[in-house]
Protein backbone atom coordinates (compact mmCIF):
# COMPACT_ATOMS: atom_id res chain seq x y z
CA UNK A 1 0.00 0.00 0.00
CA UNK A 2 1.09 3.31 -0.61
CA UNK A 3 1.36 6.95 0.88
CA UNK A 4 2.00 10.26 0.29
CA UNK A 5 5.34 10.60 1.00
CA UNK A 6 6.71 12.53 4.23
CA UNK A 7 9.74 13.59 6.12
CA UNK A 8 10.32 11.70 9.48
CA UNK A 9 11.52 12.53 12.39
CA UNK A 10 12.30 11.03 15.74
CA UNK A 11 13.43 13.05 18.69
CA UNK A 12 14.46 11.36 21.73
CA UNK A 13 14.08 14.63 24.42
CA UNK A 14 10.60 16.53 24.75
CA UNK A 15 12.52 19.52 24.24
CA UNK A 16 13.45 18.43 20.48
CA UNK A 17 9.99 17.25 19.87
CA UNK A 18 8.13 20.37 20.62
CA UNK A 19 11.37 22.24 18.88
CA UNK A 20 10.52 20.61 15.61
CA UNK A 21 6.80 21.42 16.03
CA UNK A 22 7.12 24.80 16.44
CA UNK A 23 9.76 24.80 13.43
CA UNK A 24 6.94 22.66 11.32
CA UNK A 25 3.65 23.52 12.25
CA UNK A 26 2.59 21.24 9.16
CA UNK A 27 4.01 18.01 11.11
CA UNK A 28 1.87 15.69 12.92
CA UNK A 29 2.89 13.78 15.86
CA UNK A 30 2.84 9.74 15.93
CA UNK A 31 2.13 8.49 18.89
CA UNK A 32 0.91 4.61 18.39
CA UNK A 33 -1.00 4.94 15.11
CA UNK A 34 -3.78 3.34 15.53
CA UNK A 35 -5.51 6.17 14.53
CA UNK A 36 -3.55 7.95 12.65
CA UNK A 37 -2.25 5.43 9.85
CA UNK A 38 -5.78 4.12 9.02
CA UNK A 39 -6.29 8.11 8.25
CA UNK A 40 -3.55 8.13 6.51
CA UNK A 41 -4.17 5.28 4.38
CA UNK A 42 -7.62 6.36 3.74
CA UNK A 43 -6.45 9.40 2.32
CA UNK A 44 -7.91 11.19 4.66
CA UNK A 45 -4.35 12.59 6.23
CA UNK A 46 -1.79 13.42 4.41
CA UNK A 47 0.99 14.86 6.98
CA UNK A 48 4.14 16.40 5.37
CA UNK A 49 5.96 15.03 8.69
CA UNK A 50 5.32 13.03 11.00
CA UNK A 51 7.26 13.20 14.83
CA UNK A 52 7.34 10.01 15.86
CA UNK A 53 7.11 10.50 19.87
CA UNK A 54 7.94 6.55 20.70
CA UNK A 55 11.99 7.31 21.92
CA UNK A 56 10.96 10.24 23.83
CA UNK A 57 12.04 9.13 27.47
CA UNK A 58 9.34 11.73 29.20
CA UNK A 59 6.40 10.82 27.71
CA UNK A 60 6.52 6.77 28.71
CA UNK A 61 5.42 5.58 32.49
CA UNK A 62 3.19 5.82 34.98
CA UNK A 63 4.09 7.46 38.50
CA UNK A 64 2.01 7.75 41.52
CA UNK A 65 2.03 11.70 42.74
CA UNK A 66 0.76 12.70 46.34
CA UNK A 67 -2.33 13.50 44.78
CA UNK A 68 -3.38 10.57 42.19
CA UNK A 69 -1.20 9.46 39.34
CA UNK A 70 0.17 11.16 36.06
CA UNK A 71 0.32 9.18 33.30
CA UNK A 72 2.87 9.65 30.13
CA UNK A 73 1.72 10.59 27.04
CA UNK A 74 2.66 7.23 25.50
CA UNK A 75 1.56 4.88 27.87
CA UNK A 76 0.33 1.95 25.68
CA UNK A 77 -3.53 0.83 27.08
CA UNK A 78 -2.33 -2.89 27.44
CA UNK A 79 0.02 -1.64 30.61
CA UNK A 80 -3.03 0.87 31.65
CA UNK A 81 -5.03 -1.84 32.02
CA UNK A 82 -3.00 -3.80 33.73
CA UNK A 83 -1.01 -1.56 35.57
CA UNK A 84 -1.27 -2.14 39.56
CA UNK A 85 -1.20 1.35 40.83
CA UNK A 86 -3.63 2.09 37.99
CA UNK A 87 -5.91 -0.24 39.13
CA UNK A 88 -5.74 0.70 42.49
CA UNK A 89 -5.81 4.12 42.31
CA UNK A 90 -8.33 5.00 39.29
CA UNK A 91 -9.59 1.62 38.19
CA UNK A 92 -12.08 3.34 35.97
CA UNK A 93 -9.04 4.03 33.58
CA UNK A 94 -7.55 0.69 33.73
CA UNK A 95 -10.96 -0.51 33.06
CA UNK A 96 -11.66 1.44 30.13
CA UNK A 97 -8.56 0.94 28.67
CA UNK A 98 -8.94 -2.64 28.65
CA UNK A 99 -12.28 -1.98 26.43
CA UNK A 100 -10.12 -0.35 23.17
CA UNK A 101 -10.19 -1.94 20.30
CA UNK A 102 -8.48 -5.92 20.51
CA UNK A 103 -5.24 -6.53 22.09
CA UNK A 104 -3.27 -5.60 18.76
CA UNK A 105 -4.95 -2.53 19.00
CA UNK A 106 -4.17 -2.25 23.02
CA UNK A 107 -0.58 -3.07 22.43
CA UNK A 108 0.24 -0.37 20.41
CA UNK A 109 -2.13 2.19 20.73
CA UNK A 110 -1.58 5.25 23.68
CA UNK A 111 -3.74 7.24 26.11
CA UNK A 112 -2.29 10.17 24.89
CA UNK A 113 -2.67 9.47 20.99
CA UNK A 114 -6.16 8.17 21.76
CA UNK A 115 -7.07 11.36 23.67
CA UNK A 116 -5.34 13.98 21.31
CA UNK A 117 -7.60 11.95 18.31
CA UNK A 118 -10.78 12.79 20.65
CA UNK A 119 -12.90 9.96 18.25
CA UNK A 120 -16.26 11.02 19.26
CA UNK A 121 -16.33 7.38 20.35
CA UNK A 122 -13.32 6.14 21.65
CA UNK A 123 -13.27 4.71 25.58
CA UNK A 124 -10.93 6.67 27.20
CA UNK A 125 -12.33 10.48 27.04
CA UNK A 126 -15.50 9.21 28.65
CA UNK A 127 -13.13 7.77 32.05
CA UNK A 128 -11.38 10.94 31.73
CA UNK A 129 -14.22 12.94 32.06
CA UNK A 130 -15.51 10.66 35.15
CA UNK A 131 -11.92 10.49 36.28
CA UNK A 132 -11.39 14.43 36.60
CA UNK A 133 -8.88 13.91 34.78
CA UNK A 134 -6.84 17.03 33.80
CA UNK A 135 -4.49 16.78 30.83
CA UNK A 136 -1.06 18.36 30.51
CA UNK A 137 -0.07 20.21 27.30
CA UNK A 138 3.00 21.50 26.38
CA UNK A 139 4.37 23.56 23.77
CA UNK A 140 7.98 25.32 23.23
CA UNK A 141 7.16 27.89 25.69
CA UNK A 142 5.79 25.95 28.08
CA UNK A 143 3.34 23.39 29.51
CA UNK A 144 -0.40 24.02 30.77
CA UNK A 145 -2.68 21.92 32.43
CA UNK A 146 -6.21 21.69 30.71
CA UNK A 147 -9.49 19.90 32.53
CA UNK A 148 -10.87 17.25 30.52
CA UNK A 149 -14.17 18.94 30.71
CA UNK A 150 -12.58 21.14 28.81
CA UNK A 151 -10.23 18.97 26.72
CA UNK A 152 -13.43 17.58 24.00
CA UNK A 153 -14.56 20.37 21.40
CA UNK A 154 -15.48 18.38 18.75
CA UNK A 155 -15.71 15.49 16.67
CA UNK A 156 -11.39 14.70 16.42
CA UNK A 157 -10.94 18.48 17.86
CA UNK A 158 -9.54 18.95 21.07
CA UNK A 159 -8.62 22.37 23.07
CA UNK A 160 -5.08 21.67 21.70
CA UNK A 161 -3.67 24.52 20.05
CA UNK A 162 -1.76 24.22 16.76
CA UNK A 163 2.53 23.43 18.49
CA UNK A 164 1.25 22.07 21.50
CA UNK A 165 1.15 18.23 22.42
CA UNK A 166 -0.73 15.93 25.33
CA UNK A 167 2.84 14.65 27.35
CA UNK A 168 0.48 13.76 30.34
CA UNK A 169 -2.74 12.84 32.72
CA UNK A 170 -3.10 13.58 35.86
CA UNK A 171 -5.83 11.70 37.55
CA UNK A 172 -6.39 12.25 41.07
CA UNK A 173 -6.65 9.58 43.80
CA UNK A 174 -10.16 7.99 42.92
CA UNK A 175 -9.71 4.75 45.46
CA UNK A 176 -12.56 4.36 47.58
CA UNK A 177 -15.06 5.56 44.94
CA UNK A 178 -17.57 3.21 43.55
CA UNK A 179 -16.30 3.35 39.29
CA UNK A 180 -17.60 1.46 36.51
CA UNK A 181 -17.52 1.65 32.99
CA UNK A 182 -20.30 0.21 30.93
CA UNK A 183 -19.82 0.05 27.12
CA UNK A 184 -22.07 -1.69 24.36
CA UNK A 185 -19.36 -2.11 21.57
CA UNK A 186 -20.06 -1.63 18.13
CA UNK A 187 -20.38 -5.37 16.95
CA UNK A 188 -18.16 -4.83 14.33
CA UNK A 189 -15.92 -2.49 14.85
CA UNK A 190 -15.47 -2.53 18.65
CA UNK A 191 -15.91 1.27 18.84
CA UNK A 192 -18.62 2.45 21.23
CA UNK A 193 -22.29 3.24 20.32
CA UNK A 194 -22.71 4.02 23.57
CA UNK A 195 -20.28 3.96 26.61
CA UNK A 196 -20.77 5.62 30.43
CA UNK A 197 -18.09 5.83 33.18
CA UNK A 198 -19.35 6.66 36.08
CA UNK A 199 -17.31 7.25 39.40
CA UNK A 200 -19.29 8.02 42.47
CA UNK A 201 -17.91 9.34 46.03
CA UNK A 202 -20.63 7.53 48.54
CA UNK A 203 -20.93 8.03 52.29
CA UNK A 204 -23.63 6.48 54.26
CA UNK A 205 -25.12 5.29 51.75
CA UNK A 206 -25.66 8.86 50.10
CA UNK A 207 -24.19 9.82 47.08
CA UNK A 208 -21.64 12.38 47.79
CA UNK A 209 -20.15 13.79 44.68
CA UNK A 210 -21.17 12.13 41.23
CA UNK A 211 -19.03 12.06 37.84
CA UNK A 212 -20.67 10.70 34.64
CA UNK A 213 -18.66 10.12 31.24
CA UNK A 214 -20.13 9.20 28.40
CA UNK A 215 -18.80 8.65 24.71
CA UNK A 216 -20.30 7.25 21.23
CA UNK A 217 -23.74 8.88 21.71
CA UNK A 218 -22.29 12.72 21.21
CA UNK A 219 -20.20 14.91 18.43
CA UNK A 220 -17.27 14.37 21.84
CA UNK A 221 -17.35 12.58 24.91
CA UNK A 222 -19.13 14.87 27.52
CA UNK A 223 -20.01 14.99 31.46
CA UNK A 224 -24.20 14.20 31.94
CA UNK A 225 -24.25 17.18 34.77
CA UNK A 226 -27.71 16.56 35.12
CA UNK A 227 -27.82 13.24 35.58
CA UNK A 228 -24.78 13.67 38.08
CA UNK A 229 -26.98 16.18 40.14
CA UNK A 230 -29.91 13.84 39.96
CA UNK A 231 -27.67 11.51 42.25
CA UNK A 232 -26.26 13.27 44.62
CA UNK A 233 -27.70 13.94 47.89
CA UNK A 234 -29.67 10.60 47.12
CA UNK A 235 -29.66 6.93 47.81
CA UNK A 236 -28.72 4.58 44.58
CA UNK A 237 -32.29 3.23 44.60
CA UNK A 238 -34.19 2.35 42.05
CA UNK A 239 -36.25 5.63 42.08
CA UNK A 240 -32.81 8.06 41.86
CA UNK A 241 -31.34 6.15 38.81
CA UNK A 242 -34.34 5.85 36.75
CA UNK A 243 -34.34 9.20 36.88
CA UNK A 244 -30.88 10.19 36.65
CA UNK A 245 -30.66 8.12 33.73
CA UNK A 246 -33.63 9.42 32.11
CA UNK A 247 -31.96 12.44 32.18
CA UNK A 248 -28.02 10.99 30.41
CA UNK A 249 -28.46 12.76 27.54
CA UNK A 250 -30.15 16.42 29.27
CA UNK A 251 -28.59 18.87 26.92
CA UNK A 252 -26.75 17.54 24.12
CA UNK A 253 -27.34 16.88 20.52
CA UNK A 254 -27.30 13.41 19.80
CA UNK A 255 -26.23 11.57 17.21
CA UNK A 256 -27.72 9.32 14.84
CA UNK A 257 -26.73 7.62 11.48
CA UNK A 258 -29.08 5.90 8.72
CA UNK A 259 -27.08 2.45 8.82
CA UNK A 260 -26.69 1.06 12.39
CA UNK A 261 -27.69 3.29 14.99
CA UNK A 262 -30.34 5.72 15.08
CA UNK A 263 -30.57 8.95 17.40
CA UNK A 264 -33.60 8.00 19.09
CA UNK A 265 -31.98 4.46 19.41
CA UNK A 266 -28.65 6.15 20.57
CA UNK A 267 -30.34 8.04 23.15
CA UNK A 268 -32.74 4.97 24.62
CA UNK A 269 -29.16 2.69 24.82
CA UNK A 270 -27.87 5.46 26.55
CA UNK A 271 -30.72 5.55 29.35
CA UNK A 272 -30.47 1.64 29.58
CA UNK A 273 -26.64 2.13 29.46
CA UNK A 274 -26.37 4.39 32.70
CA UNK A 275 -29.11 2.06 34.60
CA UNK A 276 -26.80 -0.94 34.18
CA UNK A 277 -23.77 1.17 35.48
CA UNK A 278 -25.75 2.73 38.15
CA UNK A 279 -27.10 -0.66 39.21
CA UNK A 280 -23.30 -2.19 39.05
CA UNK A 281 -22.02 0.40 42.17
CA UNK A 282 -25.30 0.32 44.11
CA UNK B 1 5.09 13.40 -13.79
CA UNK B 2 7.45 12.11 -10.99
CA UNK B 3 6.85 12.53 -7.07
CA UNK B 4 8.99 14.16 -5.67
CA UNK B 5 12.70 11.82 -4.60
CA UNK B 6 11.83 10.08 -1.19
CA UNK B 7 14.11 10.45 1.36
CA UNK B 8 15.08 6.90 2.87
CA UNK B 9 16.17 6.37 6.07
CA UNK B 10 18.10 2.74 7.19
CA UNK B 11 17.05 0.61 9.62
CA UNK B 12 18.10 -2.01 11.77
CA UNK B 13 16.28 -4.66 13.05
CA UNK B 14 16.14 -8.02 14.80
CA UNK B 15 14.44 -10.24 12.53
CA UNK B 16 13.61 -14.12 13.72
CA UNK B 17 16.95 -13.82 15.55
CA UNK B 18 19.13 -12.17 12.95
CA UNK B 19 20.24 -8.42 13.18
CA UNK B 20 19.14 -7.31 9.36
CA UNK B 21 19.73 -3.55 8.38
CA UNK B 22 17.51 -2.12 5.35
CA UNK B 23 17.12 1.10 4.47
CA UNK B 24 13.67 2.20 3.75
CA UNK B 25 11.27 5.02 2.80
CA UNK B 26 9.54 6.16 6.10
CA UNK B 27 5.99 5.48 4.59
CA UNK B 28 6.93 1.92 4.08
CA UNK B 29 4.84 -0.41 6.32
CA UNK B 30 6.47 -2.82 8.41
CA UNK B 31 4.44 -5.39 6.99
CA UNK B 32 5.73 -4.38 3.03
CA UNK B 33 9.39 -4.05 4.45
CA UNK B 34 9.00 -7.29 6.25
CA UNK B 35 7.68 -9.62 3.07
CA UNK B 36 9.02 -7.76 0.19
CA UNK B 37 12.75 -6.70 1.78
CA UNK B 38 13.31 -9.87 3.33
CA UNK B 39 11.23 -12.47 2.27
CA UNK B 40 8.84 -12.87 4.72
CA UNK B 41 5.83 -14.10 3.15
CA UNK B 42 4.25 -15.49 6.20
CA UNK B 43 3.22 -11.94 7.19
CA UNK B 44 0.08 -12.18 5.44
CA UNK B 45 -1.92 -9.25 3.95
CA UNK B 46 -5.78 -9.13 4.62
CA UNK B 47 -7.36 -5.93 4.95
CA UNK B 48 -4.46 -3.49 5.04
CA UNK B 49 -6.43 -1.40 7.57
CA UNK B 50 -6.16 -2.74 11.40
CA UNK B 51 -9.06 -4.84 11.24
CA UNK B 52 -8.67 -8.73 10.23
CA UNK B 53 -5.41 -9.39 12.01
CA UNK B 54 -3.77 -11.31 9.64
CA UNK B 55 -0.45 -9.35 9.72
CA UNK B 56 -0.27 -10.17 13.15
CA UNK B 57 3.73 -10.24 14.04
CA UNK B 58 5.07 -10.17 17.57
CA UNK B 59 7.17 -7.17 18.42
CA UNK B 60 9.05 -7.35 21.43
CA UNK B 61 7.20 -10.00 22.30
CA UNK B 62 3.70 -8.48 21.44
CA UNK B 63 1.19 -9.24 19.14
CA UNK B 64 0.90 -5.85 16.55
CA UNK B 65 -0.69 -5.29 13.41
CA UNK B 66 2.21 -4.84 11.33
CA UNK B 67 0.33 -2.92 8.83
CA UNK B 68 -0.29 -0.40 11.03
CA UNK B 69 3.16 0.72 12.02
CA UNK B 70 5.56 2.18 9.77
CA UNK B 71 9.13 0.41 9.61
CA UNK B 72 11.11 2.93 10.24
CA UNK B 73 8.83 2.57 13.75
CA UNK B 74 10.39 -0.75 14.74
CA UNK B 75 13.94 0.71 15.03
CA UNK B 76 16.02 -1.70 16.83
CA UNK B 77 12.89 -3.99 17.74
CA UNK B 78 12.89 -7.96 18.15
CA UNK B 79 11.05 -9.19 15.52
CA UNK B 80 9.01 -12.33 15.36
CA UNK B 81 7.02 -13.83 12.58
CA UNK B 82 5.67 -17.41 11.57
CA UNK B 83 8.95 -18.28 9.88
CA UNK B 84 10.82 -17.98 13.70
CA UNK B 85 8.29 -20.91 14.81
CA UNK B 86 8.77 -24.29 13.87
CA UNK B 87 9.32 -26.59 10.03
CA UNK B 88 7.36 -28.79 8.31
CA UNK B 89 9.45 -31.55 10.06
CA UNK B 90 9.67 -29.97 13.67
CA UNK B 91 6.92 -27.62 14.25
CA UNK B 92 5.94 -25.53 17.03
CA UNK B 93 3.39 -26.78 19.29
CA UNK B 94 0.86 -24.32 18.81
CA UNK B 95 1.58 -25.25 14.93
CA UNK B 96 1.17 -28.36 15.45
CA UNK B 97 -1.97 -28.28 18.05
CA UNK B 98 -3.39 -26.29 15.12
CA UNK B 99 -2.34 -29.19 12.63
CA UNK B 100 -4.06 -31.63 15.27
CA UNK B 101 -7.36 -29.60 16.13
CA UNK B 102 -7.86 -28.42 12.57
CA UNK B 103 -7.61 -25.09 13.64
CA UNK B 104 -7.61 -23.78 9.93
CA UNK B 105 -8.80 -24.09 6.71
CA UNK B 106 -8.16 -21.73 3.44
CA UNK B 107 -4.95 -20.69 6.36
CA UNK B 108 -5.06 -17.10 5.33
CA UNK B 109 -5.71 -15.87 8.77
CA UNK B 110 -3.49 -18.56 10.33
CA UNK B 111 0.19 -17.03 10.92
CA UNK B 112 -1.68 -13.82 12.77
CA UNK B 113 -3.61 -16.68 14.84
CA UNK B 114 -0.45 -18.96 15.89
CA UNK B 115 2.02 -16.01 16.70
CA UNK B 116 -1.61 -14.18 18.82
CA UNK B 117 -1.75 -17.41 20.15
CA UNK B 118 1.83 -17.83 21.32
CA UNK B 119 1.74 -14.72 22.58
CA UNK B 120 -0.74 -15.46 24.87
CA UNK B 121 0.56 -18.80 26.39
CA UNK B 122 3.63 -16.91 26.83
CA UNK B 123 2.42 -14.92 29.12
CA UNK B 124 -1.00 -16.93 30.28
CA UNK B 125 0.27 -21.04 29.66
CA UNK B 126 -2.84 -22.43 30.63
CA UNK B 127 -5.75 -19.58 29.42
CA UNK B 128 -9.49 -20.05 30.11
CA UNK B 129 -12.06 -20.64 26.75
CA UNK B 130 -12.92 -16.71 27.51
CA UNK B 131 -9.39 -15.70 27.66
CA UNK B 132 -8.38 -17.31 24.74
CA UNK B 133 -10.97 -15.98 22.65
CA UNK B 134 -10.67 -12.36 24.28
CA UNK B 135 -6.66 -12.64 23.25
CA UNK B 136 -7.82 -13.88 19.68
CA UNK B 137 -10.90 -10.95 18.88
CA UNK B 138 -8.24 -8.93 17.15
CA UNK B 139 -7.81 -11.88 14.86
CA UNK B 140 -10.07 -12.40 11.61
CA UNK B 141 -11.31 -16.04 10.85
CA UNK B 142 -13.63 -16.49 7.72
CA UNK B 143 -13.34 -20.12 7.40
CA UNK B 144 -13.87 -22.07 10.28
CA UNK B 145 -16.01 -20.47 12.97
CA UNK B 146 -13.32 -19.62 15.96
CA UNK B 147 -14.31 -23.19 17.24
CA UNK B 148 -11.29 -25.44 16.27
CA UNK B 149 -9.12 -22.58 16.65
CA UNK B 150 -10.30 -21.90 20.30
CA UNK B 151 -9.29 -25.87 20.91
CA UNK B 152 -5.54 -25.74 19.32
CA UNK B 153 -4.60 -23.19 21.66
CA UNK B 154 -6.26 -25.24 24.43
CA UNK B 155 -4.38 -28.26 23.08
CA UNK B 156 -1.06 -26.22 22.37
CA UNK B 157 -1.06 -25.52 26.20
CA UNK B 158 -0.81 -29.02 27.32
CA UNK B 159 1.44 -29.61 24.54
CA UNK B 160 3.73 -26.60 25.81
CA UNK B 161 3.03 -28.12 29.69
CA UNK B 162 4.20 -31.64 28.31
CA UNK B 163 7.25 -29.87 27.11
Amino acid sequence: MSMTPFRYARPMALRDALADLTEHPEARVLAGGMSLLPLMKMDLAAPERLIDLGRVQELQGITETPDGIRIGAMTRHFELASDEVVGRCAPIVAQAAAHVGDPQVRHRGTIGGSLAHADPAADLPAAMLAADAVIEAASADGSRMIPAADFFVGPLVTELRPGEMLVAVRIPMLQGRRQHYEKVPHPASGYAVVGVAISLAVAGGVVQEARIGVTGVAGHAYRAHAAERALEGEGLNPGVIAKASSLAAEGEEILGDAVYASAEYRRHLLQVTLSRALQRVS
Amino acid sequence: MSEPKAEKVAVTLNVNGAERTVTVEPRWLLSDVLRQEFGLTGVHIGCEHGVCGACTILVDGEPVRSCLQFAVQAEGARIETVEALGTPEEMDPVQTAFWEKHGLQCGYCTPGMVLTAKALLDRVPNPTEAEIRHALSGNLCRCTGYQFIVEAVERAAELRAEG
